[in-house]
């Protein structure tokens, strides 16, 4: 793999081992657990919705840079996005880690989710990558 | 012989560019057995034992003559004691189903280590739930290994199976088994040695350590993938049913019942992976050809070589056995602040390849109570060179997270 950095860049790293969004919250509306058994990840997603808006999300968990930093980063993307919005987003997300966009223009919309854009290229890590993203598409 | 040497029979090392420290998930294959492969199938293949022409009975002789080899090799007293399987997975189900089925009733237990691979664990799972009996473990201690009083404790005369790894694939601790088989015969139970980590490093000798059934696979110790063995006493598997039923494990078969042919090949239903035993007989060759005494010493070499090197980096946390005598070939290590599947990614950008996660034993990792760890596993191949790429690499791995960890 020629990119390392690519992926493990400084806003990964720092959503892996220091995210703000790390902590359970107050008053959740939905709760979902998703895990990676091959990698032994493991993360407890919460939302907060108000009306058709997530008003708020934040996860605790324990694994991979790549599937704590994915967590983190999603949950500031989605935060304040309706969830017609957020499902968009998911599926795009979902659609750049398996290589199926063809239009670059579409990922603008990742936001800071398109730092990783790189695991594309390691197949050993999309697991990772996808868990927060396969997670929210169940409550939502 | 040294470990440079070694190398170059190897053709994987020649055409890739990198530093394997995996054989504990799989060996690479010298070019004779490769070569052994070529020449049956250019040479001798046809259906074994189903054929009444000359080639069918050179395949069936190619076949059987790996069943000799083996049985030498683990000095085994009779070579219809030798089963081929798939792997030792298939070989541990096949006790499993067959033995294990059969002979628990509720009140029995079955004792096995914390350290098992779950190809020696789930399935006694199954079985005991299925029999009502019950599954026990022997824990380890603070050093890794099985305490003696932890075995007795553990063994009991209500005990019927004992499964135990020789070598653990994950700590890498070599189990007194000769000892365990002494006690549990005594409080009368069968032992089942899982020797998948051992036969490639060290000579194992069923008589001596009178096993009742004993497993491994062809693949870890330079043989193809797709071959493994089952040893069993005579006496043990003559009284078993058949595992898999169909070709060639039949005596008559009539519309409405069946007698079984006699060992092997009440246990070997169907057309068997001949390639497969050609090459694990090619292996035993090359093994025997180098000596397990040369093996042992430049695998004690690299292991302490290793263990002294990684002792420097203060980073490194590891967890093996301080009794140099009791450990083989592995190293699980992680480095703090960094999952082992992102330091995997790292290593492997360095061309170095480890196995990074649960190692296939889910309770030992969680008992050990780690998310995962890396392991670094040797091989008569593996050179000191290796070992400082591997060194590299972690410096590497730590200094691109290091100003991350706060
Ligand atoms: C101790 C031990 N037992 C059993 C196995 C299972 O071997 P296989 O996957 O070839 O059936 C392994 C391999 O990983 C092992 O290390
Ligand atoms: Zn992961």
């Amino acid at each position: 793999m020629e990119n390392l950095d690519e992926v493990y860049n400084e806003l990964i790293m720092e959503h892996s081992m220091n995210s703000y969004n790390k902590h359970k919250l107050d008053h959740a509306d939905r709760c979902e657990k998703g895990h990676n058994p091959s990698c032994g990840d493991e993360i407890e997603l919460e939302l907060k919705l108000n009306g058709n808006i997530i008003e708020d999300i934040a996860f605790t968990g324990s694994g991979c840079a790549i599937s704590q930093s994915s967590t983190s980063i999603m949950a500031d993307v989605l935060r304040g996005k309706t969830i017609a919005e957020a499902k968009e987003i998911t599926k795009t997300f979902i659609e750049m880690i398996k290589r199926e966009i063809t239009d670059e223009k579409e990922l603008e919309k990742l936001e800071e989710a398109i730092a990783f854009k790189n695991v594309a290229n390691m197949p050993a890590r999309v697991k990772c990558a996808l868990l927060a993203w396969h997670t929210l598409e169940k409550m939502i | 012989m040294n470990s440079e040497e070694i190398k170059k029979d190897f053709p994987i090392f020649k055409n890739r560019d990198i530093t394997y420290l995996d054989s504990g998930a799989t060996a690479q294959r010298p070019q004779c057995v490769i070569d052994a492969i070529d020449k049956f199938y250019e040479n001798k293949n046809a259906n074994p034992h189903r054929g009444a022409y000359e080639l069918s009975i050179e395949a069936t002789e190619a076949y059987e003559n790996t069943r000799d080899k083996v049985a030498k090799f683990i000095n085994a007293a009779h070579k219809e004691e030798v089963i081929f399987t798939k792997n030792a997975s298939e070989a541990l189900n096949l006790i499993a189903y067959s033995y294990g089925l059969d002979n628990l009733n509720e009140g029995d237990k079955v004792v096995i280590s914390i350290m098992e691979h779950h190809s020696n664990l789930v399935p006694w799972q199954f079985v005991t739930k299925k029999t009502g009996s019950k599954l026990e473990y022997m824990y380890i201690n603070e050093n890794y290994e099985l305490s003696e009083e932890e075995i007795k404790s553990k063994i009991t005369e209500n005990t019927k199976i004992v499964g135990i790894t020789h070598v653990s694939n994950v700590l890498g601790t070599i189990n007194n088994i000769k000892e365990i088989i002494k006690y549990a015969h005594k409080m009368g139970a069968v032992v089942i040695a899982d020797v998948s980590q051992s036969i490639p490093h060290m000579k194992i000798d069923v008589q001596d350590l009178d096993c009742d059934f004993l497993a491994f696979s062809g693949h870890k110790m330079l043989a193809p993938l797709g071959i493994g063995v089952l040893y069993g006493k005579k006496k043990i598997l003559n009284n078993m049913n058949p595992f898999l039923m169909g070709g060639d494990m039949i005596e008559y078969v009539y519309e409405d019942k069946t007698t079984f042919a006699p060992l092997p090949n009440k246990f070997e239903a169907g057309t068997q992976n001949v390639e497969g035993a050609v090459g694990l007989g090619a292996a035993i060759d090359y093994i025997e050809k180098i000596g397990y005494d040369t093996i042992e010493n430049i695998e004690k070499d690299i292991l302490s070589y290793a263990k002294s090197e990684l002792s420097k980096l203060d980073f490194v946390e590891t967890y093996y056995t301080p009794n140099k005598e009791n450990h083989s070939s592995v190293i699980s290590f992680n480095i703090k602040g960094i999952h082992p599947h992102d330091l995997a990614t790292i290593l492997d950008s360095e061309k170095v390849a480890i196995r990074a996660g649960d190692h296939c034993a889910q309770p030992l990792i969680r008992y050990l109570n780690l998310p995962a760890t890396c392991r670094a596993s040797f091989y008569m191949y593996n050179t000191k060179e290796d070992v400082d790429k591997l060194i590299n690499a972690l410096k590497k791995a730590y200094n691109m997270f290091a100003k991350f960890i706060k």
